[in-house]
C-alpha cells in the first residue's frame, strides 16, 4: 500500500472502498470485546468461521469480530447486515441455524432476540433494546461496523477525514480553538479541559513535546476505554495525531495495560497500519507535518495511571509519582512539555474537528459538554458500556438503561469514580451526570465507572473495599498516603469485626483530613473519598454496624 | 539538577513567618528558610540528594496571590509575592499525625521522639508495628545518587513497601562503604545490613554461593 499523500488520495482510496463493499451482501458482526470473549472464549467465532468454511460462503458472506457492543449482560452478542437483526447470548450450537435461517433465509430466529423483562417485547434491533435506546452513541455508534485490525472499515466510515481537515485545512493554533471553544474536559477524571492543557504546552519553552495516551484504565469497575481502544483504535489515534498538530509534538505515545493482550494487538496493527498508509510518519498526507507514535505497556499498579507516574514510567523509571509544582503540560516526559489525555478524550477529537464545535456542545449540560462513556457494574440489571449525554440523571442511566436492581432489590446507592471517587443515596439519583455538579456531591465522575449498589450493601465495607485496593496499588512512597491507608483501613476493618471503638469515626475523619491535605499525588489526595463520602450520606452505618450486609466483594462470591 | 545550582539567580523576596526574607530564583522554601534561620522540620532531605517530597513533615501553608495551600517546603520553589507560614494550626495538624504514624513503626528513634514532644504527637497512638525503618529513602538516594552504586532500594508498593539490599552489588560494594549507615534515623539499615550479610553474601562469588 503507498502512502497517502493528499486529501484528494485519500478521498479516492475512500471511495474505491466504499464501492467495494456491497451494502446487501451478508455479513456477521461478532461482538469480542472483553464481556462476551471471556464467557465464550472466542468459540462462537470460531463456530463461525467453521461454518463459513464449511457452507463455502467465504466470498459470499463477511464475518468481522468487533470491538464491544457495549451490551456485556447479554453476551455474546451479534449483529447480522444488512437487516441489523441483532442476537444476544448466543451459543455456538446456535451458528449453523443462524448462518442458515438467517443469514441465507433471511428468517428472523425468536429465540435468540432480545426479550425485555419488563414487557416481554422481543426486540429485533439493538435501537430496540431499552439498553441501547436511551443513549446516544457518538464514540461507540460504530462498534458493529468495523473490525479493529482492519483500517478499510474505518476509512468506509469517514476514518482520517477529520485528520485531513485539520491538516490541510486548518492551522495548529484554528484546531486549538476548536477544540477549546467545544470545553473538551478530560474524561480520565479530573475534567480539565483539554484545550488548556494543550494550549499551556503548545506555549511552553522547547521544541520537543509529547502527547500521550492514557489508556491505563486502572479504576475498578472501568471498562470503556479498553472498548474503544480494542474496538476502535483508529479512532483515537486520529485523535492523537490532530492533538500533536495543535501542539507541536513529533512523538506520542500510548500508555496500556500490560494485562490486555488483545488490546495491545489491536493498537499495534492500528499503529502499523497508519504508519503503513501515511497517516503517521514523515510528511503526514503531504501536509509537513511529522508525527511518530510507540507503545508502552505498565508496569501493573493501579497508580501507573497517574500523569506524573506515567511519564516516569514511559522514561523506564518507577512509577512514581513525581510532585507536581511544575505542571507536566510544561515539564512532563524527561521534563519536556507533556500532554496527557485519557482514551476517551482523545477519541471526542476527530468528533469535534469534524462536526465543529458549535455542533458539539449542542450536547451536555452548561459545563459538560458532548456524551461520556460509562461502565455499569454492581447490583444492575444490564451491566454493560453505555454512552450517553452529559445532563442525562442518574436516575435514567441505572434504571432507563442499566434496568435497574435484580431481584427486586431496593437501591442503597450509586458509586462513582472506584477508589478515588465517592457514592450518593437513592436520594439524590436525580443528578444529571455532570463534572461539577456530581463532584459538588464528593462523588465526582471519575473516569466514568458506575458501581450500583442494593440495599443489602454495607456502606462501611465499599469504603473498606476501596482502602483495601489502594493499599495494594499506591506507590508506598509519601508518608501521608501510605500510612494514612493503612490506619484508615485498620479501623474500617475493626469496624466492621465489631471491634470498633469510641472515638473511632472522629480519628478517620482527622486522618482523611490530612492524607487529603498531605499526600504527594492525587491517588493519596483523594483516597479517602469514597470514605469521606460514605461517612456524609451513610453516618450511620458507621455508629452501629450491621453485620447482615455484604461488601461487593462477598456478594460476588 | 538540584534547585539552589541554578547559574543566573535573581533575587526573590518572600515573607517567612513574617519575616522579610531574600532567596534566589530556583531555590525551594525550605532552603529560603534555612538561609533566613527559620526551622523547618525534615526528615527525608539532604542536602547532597536531589529533594524527594516522601515524609512530607516540612509541609507549610502558602499563600500566592491570594490562594493558600499545604505545600512539601523541600520542593515548592520560591516565587515573588510568597507568603509561608512554618506554623498553623493545618501544618501542626499535618505533622502530629505523620508523626504518630512513623512512631508506630519506629518508637525508640531518637530524632522522632524530639519532633513527638514538639508537636504534641502520642506516641501510642496507633497500634505497634515496629518495622523500625521509616522509608525515608536517604540510603537508597544516598546510594543512587551519591554513591552510583544502586545497592539498596525499594521493592514493593503501597503498604508493603521495604528497603532491602541487593546482594549481588552489596557483597561488593558494601563492606568498605557503610556510609549510609550514619544517615538513616532509625537502627534498621544496620540490621538490615547484616541481614543481608549472613544471609546472602559469600566469599565464593559463584552463583549458588550467592543464593544460598
Amino acid at each position: 500500500m503507498p502512502r497517502i499523500n493528499s486529501a484528494a488520495e485519500l478521498e479516492k482510496l475512500r471511495k474505491g472502498i466504499l464501492s467495494k463493499k456491497d451494502p446487501n451482501k451478508p455479513s456477521i458482526a461478532i461482538c469480542a470485546g472483553m464481556g462476551c470473549l471471556v464467557r465464550d472464549k472466542g468459540r462462537i467465532i470460531a463456530a463461525f468461521e467453521e461454518e463459513i468454511d464449511k457452507k463455502d460462503l467465504k466470498t459470499k458472506v463477511g464475518l468481522r469480530a468487533t470491538g464491544c457492543h457495549g451490551f456485556c449482560e447479554k453476551g455474546p452478542m451479534i449483529v447480522i447486515y444488512p437487516e441489523e437483526i441483532s442476537y444476544v447470548e448466543v451459543t455456538p450450537k446456535d451458528v449453523p441455524e443462524i448462518v442458515s435461517r438467517t443469514v441465507l433465509g433471511k428468517k428472523v430466529i425468536d429465540r435468540l432476540l432480545y426479550t425485555d423483562p419488563d414487557t416481554g417485547k422481543k426486540a429485533t434491533h439493538q435501537s430496540e433494546i431499552p439498553f441501547y435506546k436511551n443513549q446516544m452513541r457518538h464514540l461507540m455508534g460504530n462498534s458493529t461496523k468495523i473490525d479493529p485490525q482492519s483500517i478499510d472499515d474505518y476509512l468506509a466510515v469517514s476514518g482520517y477525514s477529520a485528520l485531513s481537515k485539520a491538516l490541510l485545512e486548518m492551522s495548529p493554533k484554528e484546531v486549538l480553538e476548536e477544540i477549546k471553544k467545544a470545553n473538551l474536559r478530560g474524561r480520565g477524571g479530573g475534567g480539565f479541559p483539554a484545550g488548556r492543557k494543550w494550549e499551556t504546552a503548545r506555549n511552553a519553552p522547547g521544541k520537543e513535546k509529547y502527547v500521550i495516551v492514557n489508556a491505563h484504565e486502572g479504576e475498578l469497575g472501568a471498562f470503556m476505554d479498553r472498548a474503544i481502544l480494542s474496538g476502535n483504535p483508529h479512532s483515537v489515534l486520529e485523535g492523537l495525531i490532530i492533538g500533536a498538530y495543535a501542539v507541536g509534538s513529533h512523538q506520542g505515545f500510548i500508555y496500556a495495560r500490560h494485562d490486555a493482550p488483545r488490546m495491545k494487538n489491536n493498537i499495534d496493527i492500528a499503529v502499523a497500519k497508519a504508519e503503513e498508509y501515511g497517516f503517521l510518519g514523515e510528511n503526514i498526507l503531504g501536509s509537513g507535518f511529522d508525527f511518530l507514535v510507540e507503545v508502552h505497556l505498565d508496569i501493573g499498579i493501579f497508580v501507573s495511571g497517574e500523569s506524573s507516574a506515567l511519564m516516569r514510567s514511559i522514561e523506564g523509571n518507577p512509577p512514581e509519582p513525581r510532585p507536581k509544582y511544575i505542571r507536566t503540560s510544561v515539564k512532563g516526559i524527561w521534563e519536556k512539555p507533556s500532554v496527557l489525555n485519557n482514551v476517551e478524550t482523545w477519541a471526542n477529537v476527530p468528533l469535534i474537528i469534524n462536526k465543529g464545535s458549535e455542533w458539539y456542545t449542542s450536547t451536555g449540560t452548561a459545563r459538560s459538554k458532548g456524551t461520556k462513556l460509562v461502565s455499569l457494574s454492581g447490583n444492575i440489571v444490564n451491566t454493560g458500556v453505555a454512552e450517553v449525554p452529559f445532563g442525562t440523571t442518574v436516575r435514567e442511566i441505572v434504571y432507563g438503561i442499566g434496568g435497574g436492581i435484580p431481584k427486586g432489590k431496593k437501591l442503597k446507592a450509586v458509586h462513582f469514580g472506584g477508589p478515588m471517587g465517592g457514592s450518593i443515596p437513592e436520594s439524590l439519583l436525580d443528578t444529571p451526570l455532570d463534572f461539577d455538579e456530581l463532584a459538588k456531591l464528593g462523588a465526582p465522575i471519575g473516569a466514568g465507572s458506575i458501581l450500583v449498589l442494593d440495599e443489602d450493601t454495607s456502606m462501611v465495607d465499599v469504603a473498606r473495599y476501596f482502602l483495601d485496593f489502594l493499599s495494594n496499588e499506591s506507590c508506598g512512597k509519601c508518608v501521608p498516603c501510605r500510612e494514612g491507608i493503612r490506619q484508615m483501613l485498620k479501623i474500617l476493618t475493626n469496624i466492621r469485626e465489631g471491634k470498633g471503638k469510641e472515638g473511632d469515626i472522629e480519628l478517620l475523619e482527622e486522618i482523611a483530613e490530612v492524607t487529603g491535605a498531605a499526600s504527594l499525588c492525587a491517588l493519596g489526595k483523594t483516597a479517602a473519598d469514597p470514605l469521606l463520602s460514605t461517612l456524609r450520606y451513610f453516618r450511620d452505618e458507621y455508629e452501629t454496624n450491621n453485620e447482615s450486609v455484604k461488601s461487593p466483594a462477598e456478594k460476588r462470591e | 539538577m538540584i534547585m539552589g545550582k541554578q547559574k543566573k539567580t535573581s533575587e526573590i523576596i518572600v515573607q517567612i513567618d513574617g519575616k522579610k526574607v531574600k532567596a534566589a530564583e530556583g531555590m525551594t522554601i525550605l532552603e529560603a528558610a534555612q538561609k533566613a534561620d527559620i526551622f523547618i522540620p525534615t526528615l527525608c532531605h539532604h542536602e547532597k540528594l536531589e529533594p524527594h517530597g516522601l515524609c512530607r513533615i516540612c509541609t507549610v501553608e502558602v499563600e500566592v496571590r491570594g490562594w493558600t495551600s499545604l505545600v512539601a517546603a523541600c520542593l515548592y520553589p520560591v516565587e515573588k509575592d510568597l507568603v509561608v507560614k512554618t506554623r498553623s494550626e493545618k501544618v501542626d495538624k499535618i505533622r502530629k499525625l505523620i508523626l504518630e504514624f512513623l512512631l508506630a513503626h519506629a518508637p525508640n528513634s531518637l530524632q522522632l521522639q524530639d519532633l513527638a514532644q514538639e508537636y504534641s504527637a502520642d506516641p501510642d497512638r496507633f497500634e505497634k508495628e515496629s518495622s523500625f525503618c521509616v522509608l525515608c529513602g536517604l540510603c537508597v538516594r544516598y546510594c543512587a545518587e551519591v554513591k552510583k552504586k544502586n545497592a539498596v532500594g525499594f521493592v514493593e508498593c503501597g503498604a508493603r513497601r521495604e528497603i532491602r539490599f541487593v546482594p549481588e552489588i552489596a557483597a561488593t560494594e558494601c563492606i568498605n562503604c557503610k556510609e549510609c549507615f550514619e544517615l538513616c534515623p532509625t537502627s534498621y539499615l544496620q540490621a538490615a545490613f547484616v541481614l543481608t550479610e549472613s544471609l546472602a553474601f559469600s566469599t565464593d562469588s559463584s552463583p549458588t554461593a550467592i543464593k544460598k
